[in-house]
This record gives structure tokens, sequence and C-alpha cells, in this order.
């Protein structure tokens, strides 16, 4: 059981990547504002019930999460799910040739950020159906592991798999589509054949 | 007792396989047996480590794209939210 009186020494250094996540949620400033304060005021009331020494971040973000599906989803229509298709492995990379020019001295980021901007990174990610958005944002923008983000989203470890492997790869073909619209990659046939067949494993 | 059959085979990975584990491998949700065994196969496979280099390079480019200053107004109000709501509930059920 946690001391109310440390609550905001211990939870405030959190709220810069609370509000990271909340922005990419919302999509919306005003609205990422009034999560990340509701976040914080639910997450003290309920400070007692935290287990002190356990993951104060999951913990928030479970808060946050919650919040967030309360409070602001509800305001949006449901995202549909099923329009993904199924896009090749290792897509970006593959679309964008490789980015040979990155062993002429520079890193893959580098050259990563003259297809897309970081606009455009944050763009394509709030344009994931959110069942996909919320576990590549809890995994690659927050460094949660699978357990973690299966208890913050309150889903089993298998869902957070197959969501995180559907929602990176829908990734890149937003981030893809962007580097398209602004002529730095051909536009291709839309006929994406899976080049392995994962239906075995 | 040893049971020939549990004794540790060299695992070899094949691309398809790598590929398939290609998210778990980088998320570090492997076990050390599995990790080692795609480890070995992108030392080999030019292309597959390229496929994975890119990965890695991307999630940067994600995760450097998405953070995101606090405005400073909102690290006032929550702090002053906060404060309020530890007076009113300086107890919280």
């Amino acid at each position: 059981m946690a001391d109310p009186a440390t609550f905001a020494d211990e939870a405030m250094p959190y709220m810069s990547s609370l509000y990271s996540a909340a922005l990419r949620m919302t999509r919306n400033p005003s609205d990422a504002e009034d999560l990340v304060q509701e976040t914080f005021l639910r997450a003290y009331r309920g400070f007692k019930g935290y287990q002190e020494g356990t993951n104060l971040k999951a913990w928030l973000y479970r808060i946050l999460t919650n919040t967030y599906i309360n409070s602001y989803r509800a305001k949006r229509r449901r995202p549909e799910e099923n329009d993904l298709g199924e896009l090749e492995d290792f897509y970006l990379y593959r679309h964008l040739g490789g980015l040979e020019g990155a062993r002429a001295g520079r890193s893959a980021e580098d050259e990563l950020l003259d297809y897309v901007s970081e606009a455009e990174v944050k763009a394509a990610v709030e344009a994931l159906p959110e069942n996909f958005r919320m576990p590549v944002l809890l995994a690659d923008v927050e460094g949660f592991s699978y357990k973690e983000i299966a208890e913050i989203l309150d889903i089993p470890i298998g869902t957070v798999m197959s969501r995180l492997h559907r929602g990176r790869k829908a990734l890149q073909k937003g981030l893809y589509d962007f580097a398209v619209d602004r002529g730095l990659a051909a536009r291709e046939s839309t006929d994406e054949e899976p080049v392995h067949d994962r239906s075995r494993s | 007792m040893t049971d020939p059959a549990a004794e540790p085979q060299p695992a070899v990975v094949d691309c398809a396989e790598s590929v398939r584990e290609l998210y778990t491998f980088l998320d570090g949700e492997l076990t050390v047996e599995r990790r080692t065994a795609i480890r070995d196969h992108l030392e080999d496979c030019p292309d597959c480590y390229g496929g994975f280099d890119f990965e890695v390079e991307l999630r940067q480019v994600v995760s450097a794209s998405c953070q995101e200053d606090v405005p400073p107004a909102l690290r006032t109000r929550v702090a002053e939210a906060l404060a309020q709501l530890m007076q009113d509930e300086p107890e919280p059920a």
C-alpha cells in the first residue's frame, strides 16, 4: 500500500511520457491535457491500491488507458479493424528499396527521415485503428513488455502480439503512403503477397 | 540420467523462421536459445540482417518522433489540482 503523501513525487516524473501517449490517443492537445490531468487525479484517489515496489509507470498507463476508453473514446465512431489487409514482411524496407544510401555514410535513421517527417510519423501512428495504435504506442514508444501491455490493456498476451504484428505493418504502410504522396517513392500495385507463410507457426 | 532426446540441439533457423520471430526478437521476448539462433542466422544472412536492422532504426524514428514536451501550463495545472485534491482528500479511499 502506497502513501498518498508521496504520490506527487513518485508520479509526476511520468507526466511527459503520459502526455505523449495521451496526444497520440486523443489526437488533440486540449483533450490530451484534460486526459492527463484526470489520470493524475484518479491515480491519486486510487494510490492506496497501488502496491509499492511494483511498476508505477505501467499502473499509471493503465489508468490513462481506462480513463481514455471511458471518457474520450465514446465520442468517436468505433474504429474498424478489419481493413488492414495482409501486408508482406519488412514492408517498408522492401518498398523503399532497402535504403541503399545508408551504406554511404549516413545512418538509416537519417535516410528514413528523408522519406517521412516527424509530423508524418505522428500522423501515421494516430491514423492506426485504436486496437492497434495502443499496443504499438506502448511497445514502440514506451518500451513496455508484452506482459505489461497485456495488463495495461486487459487483453491476453497472444492478442498483444498479434495486434503489434499487424499494427506495425499498418504503420509501415501508412509511412510508405506518405513517402509516395511526397513523390519520394513510386506507387506500386496494391497486390500484397505475404512473403512467408506464417500459418504454420 | 540423460535422455538423448533432451540434449540441446544446435538450433538452425532459416529466413522464414527468423522473419516470423522478427518482432519477438526485437521486443526482447525470446528465450536465450531462440535469441542466439536468430542472431546466428542474421550473421549469415545479409538480407535478413538488413531487414532487421531497418526495423530497429524505424522503431527509433517512431519513438523519437512521438516524444512530446509537456506544456508548462499543464504541469502547473496538474500540480495545483493535485494540491487541492490532497487538501480535500488527504486520505484517499
